[in-house]
């Protein structure tokens, strides 16, 4: 049976430190996964113990049901590009391409041919004889790119390629590759702390916090359903408000009941609890004035993003983030005295 | 600014002048002066020098000089390159004590190190009854004087050099292309032809060219492991002068040196500057 790419109980530890703890996850067949988590979060060595690159103190790696644990980086047929990209400064463009052809004593002609489709897919076909450093940052990124995937490898691991690109090129590069990994049906695994780069990417997400998974899953369940408070404050901006549970689906804040989503988690009566709110879930003046739920607050606040509106709203103490489209701020006339509402059952409830 | 500038520069120019074009002019002019056996030379310009220069002996000698220099550099930096790479790819503290060790030998006097390999390449003393207990020799026997201890010695001189020369540039190796080519499909042997080689090329030529030079340059050792016929340029210089009394001649030979020099170091420069294929 075709899985993947399948890590069982995954550790690693230096000097007695883990880095990893006890990892267990599947990607699926062409599936693009991201490993999301703040520096020191372990993703990286997560990356490494799949390369190759690092020998696992725990734990094994199979991929289609086949044990790599003990398999040397060299015979995994894996590809990785690298942070800094690697590229090899003393060969030219096509001599980096074709470095993992010849390594497999591939023809001359087969890997010309192989180079030539490979800087068609990058679009970048006449830059074959150049040396690397006669290319700008995005070419060597593409360059990169095609390097690994020059050997057909049967996984692609990307760690934090586009960290040191502007924000212009990062989201164009990020485009690029989502658009190849499709084409190509690639198995993909990309390394990343930037919460954005992995919504946009990834089939789904692994959430990493001191070496630990935190959650797995799309990446709209990561943001709409966060499994603990360390995803809902690392995964988009959010309202973590601090209440007491009325019953599975209400909870009591500073006075005021509102409807959540379900509890995922056991939970007790006046049990201490989190209510996860994403600001677009915080209404200002919304249409419904006599609403029981209805908090009052003045706009301490404004941010002008272009495309949205952000707010910091003061509510009795209270603070709470919420996010407007142009238009719906321009309807608000008084600034200085608004009413706020939690979309019902838009909050999610956090016993973790 | 620029006042400032010349004036700073002006103390290194004395200084090369004093130290290098001063001492090189001397020894061009008496090169050209005729010899007399009773002093260092006499007045007048004779050109008798390098005439002695064109004897096939003496073509002979330097031929022998440079393949001996060249050999020795390049089992130097054969034995200093892996040698070197493993020391970087040690913890920090046992690099430290290595490159402590390395910096150690070179306040070894040449004539110590020659006599010291002349004790070791004994009948009597260790070196040849290993090679007879390893089979590479049938019999225990001096492995001095000859050409391999000429060689065994000068090697052992340069190799602190070539290793010294080699460390900066290998520790700082990114390791991130080494391993990029490991995940390309390169086991450790092939990681070393076509990465670490390449990317320490620069380094790797200045290791040999200095080694060379060294070698080129060695007196002792040649003269106190060695037969006759593995005297290098050095040595001759050195009979010139000393035995033969015949300093002009010296001096002509040590200005072939100089010029048999910057021929290695030239063609280390083209190497250095063509492309890696």
């Amino acid at each position: 049976m075709n899985v993947g790419l399948q890590l069982q109980g995954l550790q690693k530890s230096y000097d007695g430190q883990p880095i990893v703890n006890d990892t267990t996850l599947t990607v699926r067949q062409g599936e693009f996964l991201c490993f999301l988590g703040p520096s020191g979060c372990g993703k990286t060595t997560l990356l490494r113990l799949i390369a190759g690159l690092e020998a696992p103190t725990g734990g094994r790696i199979l991929l289609n049901g086949r044990d790599l644990t003990d398999t040397p980086a060299h015979e995994r047929n894996f590809a990785m590009v690298f942070q800094a990209l690697a590229l090899f400064p003393f060969l030219t463009v096509e001599d980096n391409i074709s470095y993992a052809l010849r390594l497999r004593r591939v023809s001359r002609r087969d890997r010309l041919a192989r180079v030539r489709e490979l800087l068609a897919l990058i679009k970048l076909p006449d830059i074959g004889a150049r040396r690397i450093d006669q290319l700008s940052g995005g070419q060597r990124q593409r360059v990169a790119i095609a390097r690994a995937l020059a050997q057909e490898p049967v996984l692609f691991l990307l760690d934090e390629p586009f960290s040191a690109l502007d924000a212009k090129l990062r989201e164009q590069m990020q485009l690029e590759l989502l658009m190849l990994q499709k084409k190509l049906e690639i198995t993909t695994i990309l390394v990343t702390h930037d919460q954005r780069e992995a919504m946009s990417l990834a089939d789904s997400i692994v959430v990493l916090a001191n070496g630990r998974v935190q959650q797995i899953g799309a990446p709209s369940e990561i943001y709409r359903r966060p499994a603990n408070r360390f995803v809902a404050g690392f995964v988009g901006q959010n309202n973590l408000l601090e209440g007491r549970i009325v019953d599975a689906e209400h909870i009591e804040v500073c006075g005021t009941v509102i409807r959540a989503a379900a509890a995922s988690e056991p939970w007790t009566p006046r049990a201490a609890v989190t209510l996860c709110v994403r600001p677009e879930d915080v209404r200002v003046n919304p249409d419904d004035p006599k609403n029981a739920s209805l908090l009052h607050g003045h706009i301490r606040l404004v941010r002008d993003l272009g495309d949205r509106i952000e707010l910091k709203i003061d509510c009795g103490g209270l603070e709470l983030l919420s996010s407007l489209t142009p238009a719906d701020w321009s309807l608000i006339p008084d600034r200085d005295a608004v009413r706020v509402q939690i979309a019902p059952g838009a909050g999610k409830i956090l016993t973790c | 600014m620029r006042l400032r500038s010349a004036a700073l520069l002006t103390w290194p120019a004395l200084a090369l002048c004093a130290l290098v074009v001063l001492p090189t002019l001397l020894l061009i002019r008496i090169s050209l002066a005729p010899p007399d056996p009773d002093g260092l030379w006499s007045s007048g310009v004779v050109f008798e020098a390098y005439r002695d220069l064109a004897e096939p002996a003496w073509l002979a000698t330097l031929a022998y000089s440079l393949c001996m220099a060249v050999l020795v550099a390049a089992i130097g930096l054969g034995l200093g390159f892996p040698l070197t790479l493993m020391i970087t790819r040690m913890r920090r503290s046992h690099q430290v004590t290595w490159l402590v060790l390395l910096l150690a030998t070179l306040t070894l006097s040449d004539v110590l190190i020659a006599f010291s390999w002349q004790v070791m390449l004994s009948k009597r003393i260790g070196l040849s009854r290993m090679l007879v207990w390893l089979g590479l020799m049938p019999q225990v026997d001096s492995l001095t004087p000859g050409a391999g201890a000429v060689i065994v010695s000068m090697v052992y001189l340069v190799l602190p050099f070539t290793m010294l020369t080699l460390y900066p540039s290998l520790s700082a190796m990114p390791t991130e292309q080494l391993e990029a080519a490991r995940l390309l499909g390169a086991s450790p042997r092939i990681v070393l032809r076509t990465v670490i080689i390449p990317l320490n090329r620069a380094a790797a030529l200045t290791a040999f060219a200095v080694s060379a030079l060294l070698a080129l340059g060695t007196y002792v050792c040649p003269l106190v492991l060695g037969r006759p016929q593995n005297w290098t340029m050095a040595v001759m210089i050195g009979n010139a002068a000393l035995a033969g009394h015949n300093v002009p001649r010296a001096a002509a030979m040590s200005i072939a040196l100089v010029a048999a020099t910057l021929g290695v170091c030239g063609a280390v420069f083209v190497g250095a500057r063509r492309r890696w294929h």
